[in-house]
């Protein structure tokens, strides 16, 4: 066989073949682009991926339901909540559930965050690709006080497996709101000093305007959807469209642009994050206080455990710190009271035998959640379209198939397409405003 | 006779360490001066016996890690001209600083010594040659080290030195026809009088537009973004991608060396070089009146720290241009160039000669 890929086959003899990638400082370490060039100019493109395949859909199918949630945190890594969210919302709807208002907003909450950190990191990149050193560290600047509101509440920063079927994990901290007035200030001054230096730049408006450029058919027919999708001017956004948690009762505008091009990405992506950084204020605001723990002796789990062998333990229990925040008190407000499909509490626990009994079946193998038979569809909006899960049951404890529509995947398609003709130069930050993530594209 | 070359031995050994040393200090202004515009605190670990002078050091720490990192040539390099490369590169950038006037001249043991290597004829073209030359390092760099990456980075090297070679000597020629000279000493000398009997009589204010294209075509010799297609580092790595250890170092180097380069000629040609306003021989003479009478030793401090305060503003400007816009690409660049450096240095040496045949 053949070991030449097909550029390598159709290249004219006189051109050059470059390979950009994998190992390449902005190909993310995750992807291949062979050119064929006319000295700049690019002649042919052959994008390769795969450089990041872990089998995710594969490996979903022998994992239970409840397991194979933290796998989801890998797809996006920029914005691992949201893909959190979309596999829950999609088991929620395979199950039926309905998840209590709380949970609902404390959900908002975080994809708002996540689809800001998100963009604040695509933009970075773009930008950096640009050539732009320091808008790249003002916006990771503005990322990590986004993180450290999720870490406050999630207790991790990529890998938080945070948001549950059913539910969330855990409540938020005490001191969230603060923390979350003072991280969307911070961002919001980010942005404005970005705005400033690249928005009417005319250099950066003179290496991305009209470049990267795709007609609303063309982007259609690829399957885009999210800001590259809303870049040509149509205003399709999953949160409008198809309203899920609490969008529909939260204000907030769809930010199009107009020619789809490198630009209209960078503006829908700044807009967007104006408009993100809206619903967090009123979703925060909607968000009631938690109600205080009931005072009381706050007895460590040993002691629990040896007192509930003389009678029935009263009285709070110290949980280890990472599941601070999910008392049994709160989990009302936090997980749906319909099905047992959350982690039970484990104070009863560490106290009773019911329990006990309960958080074995769980956790057993074959015993858990059990969906009925059937397959289902559900989509939320990600940091870069619509992050859809298609999933098959046949009644057992895990998934019969699991299919992740990842955004990405479809506007990469068109990279080839958007950089033929072009320079060496645009590839690379085209390829930047694409957001392409190795994690979610290879599955 | 053989004092004489003792002295512009002493001068040129000066000279020299004068330039490396401000070069190592540029990698720490560059580093520091990036992290306050960045919001970080940049290098400051560095530090002799706990002393750390806010990463004063680094510069030091990173000349020690170049020398003893892997010096890696590829198997198929063509290697003597691997070699070749960032040494032709490092000594066309330096060997310019010769033309250089760092001063007045002193009185010493009887002698009058001018504070400048070599008091070359034709400086100004000698140091546009040797720029020039430069070229040659990155383009056998780029073809030694036989990487396409490489090689399209000195081909993008290449064509746009040459290209501002161009800008940059049509922006020297309205200069040159106000101040008649090539010497680079008698242009500065021209440059003390005033200009309506206040402006001090620097290039900048007779050539506002030579200056502007002569800054821009600078910037684009000294391969910093926003020109720093020859890098280019997110796109294709630059013409040293095969290049490791103190080679690279030497890239790095010449890198900063021309950035001092272009801020002296800065100085030298349009700020009046080692002039400050209002100094003459005995001392200032202010147009408002009023003068303050200084000593010859005073005057000649006072001139050559002017000119070294020049040449770091200067360094200051560009690392602080370098760090604030977007890199352009390459067409972009090559219309810039030719479509309106080239022109705009045109027009100004026909301004500059209607002006002088009015007059």
């Amino acid at each position: 066989m053949d070991p030449r890929t097909r550029l390598e086959r159709q290249a004219r003899p006189a051109s050059l073949l470059l390979n950009m990638g994998p190992s390449h400082p902005a190909m993310h370490g995750t992807m291949r682009i062979m050119l064929e060039l006319d000295a700049e100019r690019i002649l042919n493109a052959e994008c390769e991926i795969g450089y990041l395949h872990r089998g995710f859909e594969k490996t979903c199918e022998n994992k239970t339901w409840f397991n194979l949630l933290i796998y989801t945190d890998r797809l996006n890594y920029v914005s691992p909540l949201i893909n959190n969210l979309g596999y829950a919302m999609t088991m929620e709807k395979m199950l039926g559930l309905a998840v209590p208002e709380r949970a609902q907003l404390i959900r908002v909450l975080m994809s708002e965050l996540s689809r800001v950190s998100d963009h604040l990191t695509c933009l970075a990149a773009m930008a950096m690709e640009n050539g732009a050193f320091t808008v790249f560290l003002y916006m990771m600047k503005a990322r990590e006080f986004l993180w450290d509101v999720i870490e406050q509440t999630a207790g991790a920063r990529m890998t938080t497996s945070y948001i549950r079927i059913g539910g969330v994990r855990a409540d938020l901290r005490p001191g969230w709101r603060e923390a979350l007035a003072a991280a969307v200030r911070g961002t919001r001054a980010v942005l404005k000093d970005v705005s400033g230096l690249l928005d009417r730049n005319s250099i950066f408006i003179g290496r991305t305007r009209g470049i990267g450029a795709i007609s609303r058919e063309d982007a259609l027919s690829y399957g885009w959807t999210g800001p590259c999708l809303r870049s040509t001017g149509i205003a399709y956004d999953v949160r409008k469209a198809h309203p899920y948690l609490v969008y529909d009762r939260l204000a907030f505008d769809v930010p199009v642009g107009e020619h789809g091009d490198n630009y209209d990405r960078y503006s829908v992506r700044m807009r967007e994050m104006e408009q993100s950084l809206r619903l967090l204020e009123q979703t925060a605001a909607l968000v009631p206080e938690a109600a205080p723990l009931p005072a009381g002796p706050v007895l460590e789990p040993d002691e629990a455990i040896r007192a509930s062998r003389r009678r029935r333990a009263s009285g709070r229990i110290r949980l280890s710190p990472n599941l601070e925040g999910s008392e049994k008190e709160r989990q009302p407000g936090l997980m749906t009271p319909d099905r047992p499909v959350g982690v039970p509490p484990k104070e009863d626990a560490y106290t009773t035998m019911e329990g006990l009994i309960s958080h074995f079946l769980f956790f057993m193998n074959g015993k858990g959640i059990r969906p009925p038979k059937g397959d289902v569809y559900f989509s939320v909006e990600g940091g870069n379209g619509e992050v859809g899960f298609y999933i098959v049951s046949d009644g057992s404890d895990r998934p019969y198939r699991l299919h992740l529509r990842a955004p990405c995947f479809h506007a990469v398609a068109a990279l080839e397409q958007l950089i033929r003709g072009r320079l060496i130069a645009d590839v690379i930050p085209t390829f930047g405003s694409l957001n392409m993530i190795g994690g979610e594209i290879d599955r | 006779m053989a004092a004489d070359v003792l002295i512009v031995l002493a001068k040129a050994v000066l000279a020299m360490t004068w330039t490396l040393l401000l070069a190592l200090f540029l990698t720490w202004v560059e580093r520091k001066e990036s992290a306050v515009m960045q919001d970080r605190i940049g290098a400051n670990r560095a530090s002799i016996f706990g002393l750390r002078l806010f990463g004063l050091f680094q510069p030091f720490a990173d000349a020690i890690k170049m020398f003893f990192k892997e010096d890696f040539v590829p198997s198929f390099a063509r290697k003597p001209l691997h070699w070749l490369a960032p040494a032709v590169s490092f000594f066309c950038v330096s060997v310019t600083m010769i033309a250089v006037p760092f001063g007045d001249a002193i009185r010493l043991f009887g002698r009058r010594i001018p504070l400048q290597v070599a008091d070359l004829d034709a400086a100004v073209l000698f140091v546009l040659a040797m720029l020039g030359l430069g070229v040659y390092g990155i383009l056998t760099g780029g073809w030694a080290s036989a990487n396409r990456f490489g090689l399209i980075g000195s081909l993008r090297g290449a064509a746009q030195l040459i290209s501002y070679e161009v800008a940059l000597g049509l922006s020297l020629v309205g200069l040159i026809m106000v101040f008649p000279s090539l010497r680079l000493s008698r242009i500065v000398e021209y440059q003390g009088g005033l200009l309506f009997g206040v402006l001090p009589k620097w290039g900048i204010f007779l050539q506002p537009l030579g200056f502007a294209v002569f800054f821009l075509a600078g910037l684009a010799e000294t391969k910093r973004v926003p020109f720093d297609l020859p890098e280019g580092e997110s796109e294709i790595i630059g013409f040293y991608t095969e290049y490791s250890g103190l080679k690279f170092g030497l890239f790095m180097f010449t890198d900063f060396l021309e950035v001092i380069v272009f801020a002296a000629l800065a100085a030298t040609l349009f700020f009046g070089g080692w002039q400050v306003p209002w100094l003459g021989d005995g001392g200032f003479v202010f147009p408002w009146g009023g003068r303050i009478a200084a000593a010859p030793w005073a005057v000649t401090v006072l001139r050559v720290l002017s000119f070294n305060l020049k040449v770091l503003f200067f360094c200051w400007l560009q690392i602080l241009v370098r760090w604030t816009y977007p890199r352009l690409r390459y067409d972009q660049v090559m219309d810039l160039g030719w479509k309106v450096l080239v022109p705009a240095g045109a027009f100004n040496i026909l301004a500059t000669g209607l002006v002088l045949a009015v007059r």
